[in-house]
């Protein structure tokens, strides 16, 4: 995972809320291996005409947006599945933070796992975002991590939350699975326990 | 009193005497060590494994040299990208290569795998419980959102990314910060011709796609408790759609008797065993919850959704609301409705009956029972697609298939067909299905398609007439 530390970007607005998983990506491309090139698949439905052309109108189709690193939507985004290609598909485009009023838990975590910081931040301050957002090239918008804060074009500073175990693997591009191996003797502990306590779950066998 | 003395007098109310939701039990259990931050690592006591989600996770594993910690808390299944149609002719190329690589995986990092071959394939939350992998008391985590259904059990079951898939293989571990109690109390009992399906479309319209976020929701009350396993498995399966990380219903009888006998479950003086722990799990009297939220049985309909959100549903008696949101305006475009319009009436393209919502043996009962001497309506196409390969010998073992077949219906093989158009199941644009499965999501089902959800009884009642109807106008001729 890449660290994120600050980021100054063009950001995108997507005024609409319940952005689902299968509008980030439909299920249709999720018939790859690998997590990376699913960028160009990125809100398909929204983005592309039955025909394959682009919709002129879809934001990220407009000459302002079509490098943005920012979006900025409305509530309970990302709810649907547990498809962390909606993550992988938001980073191949170039998206390395979502601003909403709220996001769908399984979603939120995704994102974090691949070093897309969401924020979650008031409507109200959402909709002043979204105006910014709406001077494309004109504004660029700063989140800065180490400080919590991200940064309006008019200089206002907005402070943020986020989890400190997060930050800090955010900051640092940390691997989960090498920290938990660190407390592998507890796993090892908690196993044992388990087996004495609980002899009567069995295995899966071998099929 | 001074702070001193007050954390002293505290101390064993907190720890000893404060009673504990069936949620706070289960996690308890399972935490190996808490982190400085308060999240906890929790233990993981079945992994369940398939195609769509895990190919990046072994992926990862085979890149930093790890190994599957635990196979024997480990099982996978192919479901969403495999052909349902007779014979599983049709397969496409890029679903091929996913179905290879699953294999290849299992193969190398030893893990249980059923076959697509094997009868006991199927859906993976439909096999889970089927199969005895998935138990009362346990955690339970899938690269899926509708683990949620195993919740039924009583056990802690919600849905996972790949880098959590990877995490778990490698650790047999999650990294969790513990989400907040929620329960959901349903009084009364469910009217005549209202099942688990339209209960739990009605907490949705409620309290609203993100009206469980954060939260576990215990479902509790008459109507829950009357409930059998598979009606306790539609509601559960649903939380996702009210944006909880998992349902949870209580263990009891109901669910000892489910579970006795079931092959990968203990058997003889273990199960007794198991039975004795899990009769300690139910929520204790007094116990609090973060939210309650109360639901009248009385007030629950045959429900219809009419947007693109499973909180965009109504009564079968009732409509589309007359002033209606911009994103609800767009999701109208979408469906091609009006404000104000019923949602009675509609004309169907399709009919899917299927998923891990309404995959089960008692799902296709209720449809055989509405289809029986009736036929499938001109234009109309329907997809019966049993949730395994057990549950469609059952039903062919109970003639249920014959009874479909002579209807117009189209028996398939098991997968998770319809529900999210990544096979070859899919709707084409503009085509209007009455879909028993979770989601009405734009596209979900197929570009441009548009899904209404519903109960097994309404989609059947939906493929006789072509038209949503309320099913319990029809009259349902008992099976023989």
């Amino acid at each position: 995972m890449d660290a994120f530390t600050t980021l100054t970007a063009v950001a995108a607005p997507l005024p609409a809320a319940n952005v689902d998983t299968d509008k980030i990506i439909p299920a249709r491309f999720l018939k790859t291996i690998k997590r990376s090139g699913l960028g160009t698949h990125l809100f398909d439905g929204l983005r592309y005409a039955p025909d394959g052309s682009e919709r002129p109108e879809f934001v990220l189709n407009q000459p302002a947006y079509r490098k943005a690193e920012i979006l900025i939507a409305h509530e309970n985004f990302g709810c649907g599945s547990s498809r962390e290609h909606a993550a992988w598909a938001l980073l191949d485009f170039g998206i390395r933070c979502v601003i909403a009023p709220s996001f769908a838990d399984i979603f939120h975590g995704n994102a974090l796992k691949n070093g897309i910081l969401p924020i979650a931040l008031p409507r109200a301050v959402c909709d002043a975002l979204m105006q910014d957002a709406a001077m494309g090239g004109n504004a660029r918008i700063t989140v800065d991590l180490e400080r919590q804060v991200v940064i309006r074009p008019s200089g206002e500073e907005i402070s943020f939350a986020v989890d400190p175990m997060r930050r800090h693997f955010l900051l640092n591009g940390l691997d989960d699975i090498g920290q938990t191996l660190q407390h592998e003797a507890s796993i090892t502990a908690f196993e044992q326990a388990r087996a004495a306590t609980q002899p009567w779950i069995p295995a899966i066998p071998v099929i | 009193m001074n702070p001193m003395t007050q954390s002293l007098f505290d101390k064993p109310q907190t720890l000893f005497d404060k009673p504990q939701t069936l949620f706070d039990k289960l996690w308890a259990a399972h935490v190996v060590e808490t982190l400085p931050d308060g999240a906890a690592i929790l233990f993981i006591d079945r992994h369940l494994v398939h195609e769509v989600t895990s190919p990046q996770a072994f992926e990862g594993l085979r890149a930093a040299g790890r190994k599957v910690r635990r196979p024997d808390c480990t099982l996978a299944v192919a479901d969403h990208n495999v052909p349902t149609s007779p014979g599983r002719v049709g397969a496409e190329a890029d679903s091929v290569l996913q179905l290879k690589t699953l294999e290849e995986n299992v193969a190398a990092f030893g893990v249980p795998y059923i076959p697509i071959d094997d009868p006991r394939q199927g859906i993976v939350h439909v096999i889970g419980p089927e199969l005895g992998a998935s138990l009362p008391g346990m955690t339970i985590v899938c690269g899926d959102s509708h683990t949620s259904t195993h919740g039924a059990l009583g056990a802690l079951a919600f849905g996972i990314g790949t880098s959590e898939v990877e995490h778990v293989l490698a650790t047999q571990t999650l990294i969790q910060s513990k989400p907040k109690a929620m329960r959901i109390t349903v009084k009364g009992r469910l009217s005549p011709g209202v099942t688990a399906k339209d209960l739990a479309l009605h907490i949705i319209a409620e309290i609203g796609t993100a009206g469980g976020t954060g939260c576990v929701i215990e479902y509790a009350g008459e109507a829950v408790r009357a409930l059998d396993m598979a009606g306790r498995m539609t509601l559960c399966n649903m939380s996702i759609e009210a944006g909880a990380r998992a349902g949870l219903v209580a263990p009891d009888e109901t669910t000892f008797a489910y579970v006795r006998g079931r092959p990968m479950a203990p058997q003889g003086e273990a199960f007794d065993a198991a039975v004795a722990y899990w009769r300690t799990l139910p929520s204790d009297p007094g116990a609090r919850f973060d939210r309650e939220v109360v639901v009248a049985a009385a007030d629950v309909a045959p429900m219809v959704t009419w947007g693109t959100s499973p909180e965009e549903g109504a009564p079968i008696n009732g409509g589309v609301p007359n002033v209606v949101t911009a994103d609800e305006e767009r999701a109208l475009e979408y469906m091609a409705l009006r404000p104000g319009q019923g949602v009675a009436g509609a004309q169907i393209d399709v009919v899917f009956i299927g998923s891990c919502t309404n995959g089960r043996i008692e799902d296709i009962r209720e449809v055989a029972r509405v289809a029986r001497g009736r036929s499938v309506a001109e234009g109309v196409r329907a997809l019966v697609v049993p949730g395994s390969g057990l549950v469609k010998a059952q039903a062919e073992a109970e003639g249920l298939d014959r009874i479909l077949i002579d209807a117009g219906f189209e028996w398939r093989e098991a997968g998770c067909s319809m529900c999210l158009g990544m096979n070859p199941d899919r709707l084409t644009p503009g085509q209007r299905c009455a879909s028993t499965s979770n989601r009405n999501f734009e596209g979900r089902q197929g570009p441009g398609g548009r899904t209404h959800l519903m109960s097994p009884a309404m989609a059947a009642a939906a493929a006789v007439t072509g038209r949503i109807v309320d099913v319990r106008e029809l009259g349902v001729r008992e099976l023989a």
